[in-house]
């Protein structure tokens, strides 16, 4: 019984060791043995959920192809295409940088929509008020011509994508208040703004629902007609990068995303088909 | 025979001894990524700066550790009455049937996870205090809160042992002087289990200053210094959890350096906790 002991701990201590080896083999052999191509995606967090659903799609259609997609924000995301770490970057703001010597590929445009609660009685803002609020000088409401109650911003952590678009738009140089609450997810802003009346956020147009209402921008509301027209301004683009010359499978995969199919996922998603937006401005 | 006590005797070293290596690792690790950055900025301009803002460059945590402050101060202000209130109800007054049952609910509270009581302080808690109090509503006083109930087991557990400890002959002989149940209490109980006491508020401190999740939801995360208990605060833990998922360069380094911060914090507390329970023994 009491040689027992240690022989049934080794051989515990050696399944252990032969399960690890086998787990981080597995899936490797699979991959030499039905030999599918796969790509790699990694990037924006915001990008993200987009490709995911056109990439289950296009996975139905195609046989043997594996898409993988990873998060990491936009910067992440171009600095893995370029470095070749994954084959095709997510970003959510346009290239910069550098990061210029990618190949981008524009799939869609996001509008942001600045929400307040619906209980809010303004409804519009210009550019500079927006500003003025978001950098603290603004306090309260009366000062842009609603009621008198202080103002609550609401922003997103640094380094996302959505707060780089709205800093890059509309901030200028100009810092966002520290004072600002900071929320990590535009389910988190939303929420706040919906339970708030004194409250002001900014979130993809694809997430307004009826509990926050959206307010206009220069006179101008978000929609999928006004940033078609290019009339509405806090748009972001939806960047696929690559660097030059990419294989075959992600060449398809990216004319696949911009075909007619696909472009009508992503607006019913909320996004605006790139399609139907006119170039320029 | 000899031979596989050996064995047993290696085994368990072996496993003993990964488990101080991945803690060992993970000390490395901290100081590798973040130690540069600190170096860069100097530790005091990186402890004292009062701006947070990473994507420019600015990398201050005064705001944070000072939230971190706050907030725990809020935690132990509403814990630690209610938490040894209950501990000398439990220890010295409750019938041993109603102790037993009331300990194991408390017991159950630090089982729930803590994006349970994030969500029900941001749910219940927060629009309570916008609505009563004004601001925001995300504030310090929403994340003490929460905090001072989610450090409740913590203290109310060791307090309880420590009531325990205290031998029955000081009761009995007070006791026996005339002195009343509360007298008892107050003026033997107490003194004797001082030293616990501390502990437990160390312990619970430690708890606080730790917590991530509840405070992300409840606290608004603001980077600036709070200047009321219904303003808005960010404390050490909920700056890298916000920020992590995106952060590159030095902004990820920043966020590792706050690591090392909240580090010695900790280690600080937990050996203060140690010291005070050795003056106990002496």
């Amino acid at each position: 019984m009491k040689r027992f002991i240690p022989l049934a701990l080794g051989a515990i201590i050696l399944f252990a060791i032969l399960a690890a080896i086998h787990s981080l083999r597995a899936p490797a052999r699979r991959d030499e043995n039905h030999a599918p191509a796969s790509i790699t995606l990694a990037g924006s967090t915001s990008v993200q959920p987009f490709a995911e659903i056109l990439a289950d799609e296009y996975m139905n259609e195609v046989e043997n192809i594996i898409i993988n997609i990873q998060g990491g924000g936009s910067s992440a995301g171009a600095r893995s295409a370029l470095s070749g770490v994954a084959e095709v970057g997510m970003l959510s703001r346009e290239l910069q940088g550098d990061e210029k010597t990618l190949v981008p590929t524009y799939i869609a445009y996001d509008a942001i929509a600045l929400v307040v609660h619906t209980s809010n009685p303004s409804r519009n803002l210009d550019i500079a008020e927006v500003q003025g609020i978001f950098a603290g000088k603004t306090t309260d409401w009366s000062e842009v011509g609603g009621e008198t109650r202080k103002i609550h911003v609401v922003t997103r952590e640094e380094g996302s994508g959505t707060r780089g678009a709205f800093d890059q738009i509309i901030m200028g140089t100009v810092e966002v208040t520290p004072g600002a609450i900071v929320q990590d997810s535009n389910g988190a802003v939303r929420e706040i703004v919906a339970g708030d009346p004194s409250a002001i956020g900014y979130l993809s147009l694809g997430l307004v629902d009826k509990r926050v209402k959206a307010i206009a921008v220069s006179g101008v509301l978000p929609s999928i007609a006004t940033v078609a027209n290019n009339t509405y301004k806090l748009v972001r683009p939806m960047i696929l990068a690559t660097r030059e010359g990419p294989r075959k499978e992600v060449r398809d995969f990216i004319s696949y995303c911009l075909s007619e199919k696909a472009q009508a996922m992503l607006a019913k998603e909320g996004l605006v088909p790139v399609t139907s937006v006119t170039p320029g401005g | 025979m000899h031979r596989s006590e050996t064995l047993v005797q290696w085994s368990l070293a072996v496993v003993a001894l990964s488990a101080i290596a991945v803690l060992a690792l993970i000390i490395i690790f901290i100081f590798k990524e973040g130690s540069p950055i600190i170096a860069r900025l100097g530790i005091a301009q990186f402890i004292t700066g009062t701006k947070w803002s990473p994507t420019r460059g600015m990398f201050g945590i005064l705001p944070m550790i000072l939230g971190s402050v706050w907030v725990t101060l809020g935690a132990l202000i509403i814990g630690v009455p209610i938490g040894l209130a209950t501990a000398i109800f439990l220890a010295e007054m409750a019938p041993s049937r109603t102790s037993q049952i009331l300990k194991s609910a408390i017991q159950l509270l630090a089982g729930i996870p803590s994006v349970v009581f994030g969500f029900i302080g941001l749910i219940i808690l927060v629009p309570l205090i916008r609505k009563w109090l004004g601001g925001p509503g995300f504030s310090v006083l929403a994340a003490g809160i929460v905090l001072g109930i989610m450090i409740l087991p913590t203290i109310v557990s060791v307090c309880y042992d420590v009531f325990k400890a205290v031998p029955q002959a000081y009761r009995e002989g007070m006791l026996a002087l005339g002195a009343t149940r509360w007298q008892t209490i107050r003026m033997v109980v107490l003194p004797a289990a001082r030293p616990g006491i501390i502990a437990a508020v160390i312990l619970g401190m430690g708890r606080a200053v730790g917590e991530t999740m509840a405070v992300i939801m409840v606290a608004g995360n603001a980077t600036k210094i709070p200047i009321s208990p219904l303003a808005p605060v960010r404390t050490l833990t909920s700056n890298i959890a916000l920020e992590m998922g995106y952060a590159v360069g030095e902004h990820r380094e920043a966020l590792f350096a706050t690591g090392i911060v909240l580090f010695v914090i900790i280690a600080l507390l937990n050996t203060l906790a140690r010291l005070v329970a050795r003056v106990e023994k002496v």
